[in-house]
Formats: structure tokens, C-alpha cells, sequence
């Protein structure tokens, strides 16, 4: 099982760029320990947001056919704190794209409000590590994870969008 | 457009401080990557797609970073060191990197000492200012 992060895509381009929403609520339990009276989201799921932003625009680049992990945080800046009832917006850049790897761009905003600035690689695992061997089902995309961007690819469907990609 | 030495160095250098972390007066000529400045496989990948955009080329990783692909080759390989074969081989693909220190003993987990700045400068030299 995977945990979803984000709650959904409201823009995306095929190898190109996405924009994915989060929201932030004090249902979620961490909250309460991250601190007792003063709940901020902790930085390190600001990241996880990100890579699973990014990421899945670098799984659909290569139509999910590689095993995309996240490799390094080249970047990982903080402006700001966010809070619960906070709606945060990611904005994910394909910067460059091969056949082991890809390096994303990303900014994280909360309405006008740059929050922080998140630059990430992925390694596609089987092109990578010497040549060791992984499951041959791709773990990192379950269909709940697929399922994310269908309601985009069914919007570029119906906008004839989807046969310019 | 030329380059000289100096501006490569200086574009490298900048390379490797955005990509390792590290400060600049870390990264000389006879730096090792992984050794000196603490680069993993990843980073060189990293790497390799900072000089792509810096220098506006490509840059296959094999060309640059070879030796990965040839430890994968039997023949090459024997006792944990490179046979001559390999090395010739290895020396034929890398004709910007210093091989004096690593003839001495051909232990692949030497190779490492290879990628130093210096062989990316010798690389990026030889492919912006040919012809």
C-alpha cells in the first residue's frame, strides 16, 4: 500500500509541467505532535508532496513503464509555515528527462505566499544500480496512484487536447 | 563559441557546488568526486544534467562516466581488478582522466579516484573546443 499525498491534479502536461493541490487539515494526526497548540506541517511532507507531484509527471513521461524513485533533494527551501485550512499549490517543472533519470523543478504556494521551493531527481531503478534486478510489476504505480491524473487525461480526451500530447 | 580552460573550470566549479553541496575552494583541479568531494552514483547523474544546461550540450553519461558500464563486463573484470584488457579498454574511452596513479594497481574500487575535476574539465575542453 501507498500513501497518497496530494488530493489532485489540476493541471497537466504530458513531460512538460503539473500543478497538483494539497490541503492541509487538522484531521491529520501528525498535526497534533507538530507542535501540541502550534500545528505546522512538518517540511519533510512539504518534499513528499512534491516528489509525488513530480514524480508521477516523471512515470506518465515514460507512460509508467519505469520504476521512478526519488534519488536526491537538490533543493529544498522554506519560506513560510503552513497551517491547517491551508490550501497549498505545487507547481512541478520536467527540467530535464533521460533514460535513467529525471531532475524536476517545483514551487510550493499558498495563495500569493511562496512557501517553499523544492527541487528533486528520480532515478528510474532499473536503468540504474549496476544492473540489479527489481520486481518485474512497477510497485511504484499502483492504480491508485494512476488514478490521480485520470480525471486530467479524461479532460484532455474530451477537449481534443489529448491528441496533441 | 571557445572556452577557454579557465571559463570551464569556473563553470564546472560552480557545477559541483550547486550539486554536492560543497564550497568552492573545496573543488580543485586534483579533487577526487567522490572521494574529496562526497559525490554518490545519483550525483553523477546530477552532474551530467547541471553541464548539459551549463555548457547547452549534451552529454551522453557514458562518455563522461564510463567506467559503470565496463565493470559489467566479465572480461574485464578478474580478482577484483581490471584485466589489461579492461584497462585498455577503459583508457580508450576515457582519454581525458589520468590513468599514472591507478596503473599501479587496477583495483576496481579505485576507479572511483578517476572522476576527478580535473577529467571533467580535460572532457568538456576536448568536446566545446574541437574542430
Amino acid at each position: 500500500m501507498r500513501w497518497i499525498w496530494i488530493d489532485k491534479f489540476i493541471e497537466f502536461n504530458s513531460c512538460r509541467n503539473a500543478v497538483a493541490v494539497k490541503n492541509v487539515t487538522l484531521a491529520e494526526e501528525h498535526l497534533h505532535d507538530h507542535f501540541p497548540g502550534f500545528p505546522v506541517m512538518p517540511e519533510t511532507l512539504m518534499i513528499e508532496a512534491m516528489a509525488q507531484t513530480a514524480g508521477i509527471l516523471v512515470g506518465e513521461a515514460k507512460k509508467f513503464q519505469e520504476k521512478v524513485i526519488l534519488a536526491k533533494v537538490k533543493k529544498a527551501v522554506f519560506h513560510d509555515y503552513v497551517t491547517p485550512g491551508d490550501t497549498l499549490r505545487l507547481d512541478a517543472t520536467i527540467e530535464t528527462i533521460a533514460a535513467e533519470a529525471a531532475s524536476t523543478s517545483g514551487t510550493i504556494t499558498c495563495g500569493d505566499k511562496l512557501v517553499a521551493q523544492i527541487d528533486l531527481m528520480f532515478s528510474h531503478i532499473d536503468k540504474n544500480l549496476a544492473g540489479k534486478e527489481f520486481p518485474q510489476d512497477n510497485f511504484v504505480f499502483t492504480d491508485t496512484f494512476k488514478s490521480l491524473i485520470q480525471p486530467m487525461v479524461a479532460r484532455h480526451a474530451e477537449t481534443g487536447s489529448e491528441a496533441q500530447r | 563559441m571557445a572556452h577557454t580552460r579557465d571559463e570551464i573550470f569556473g563553470q564546472v566549479r560552480d557545477v559541483l557546488v550547486d550539486a554536492l553541496g560543497v564550497d568552492d575552494d573545496e573543488v580543485t583541479q586534483d579533487a577526487t568526486l567522490m572521494a574529496d568531494l562526497g559525490a554518490e552514483s545519483i550525483d553523477f547523474l546530477d552532474i551530467v544534467f547541471r553541464l548539459e544546461k551549463a555548457f547547452e550540450t549534451k552529454i551522453p553519461r557514458e562518455e563522461l562516466f564510463p567506467a559503470e558500464n565496463l565493470i559489467n563486463e566479465a572480461e574485464y573484470i578478474n580478482n577484483g581488478k581490471l584485466t589489461e584488457k579492461g584497462l585498455n579498454e577503459l583508457k580508450a574511452r576515457m582519454p581525458h582522466t589520468d590513468f599514472a596513479e591507478f596503473e599501479k594497481d587496477t583495483d576496481i574500487n579505485k576507479l572511483a579516484d578517476l572522476f576527478t575535476v580535473n577529467a571533467i574539465v580535460n572532457y568538456l575542453d576536448t568536446k566545446l573546443n574541437a574542430a
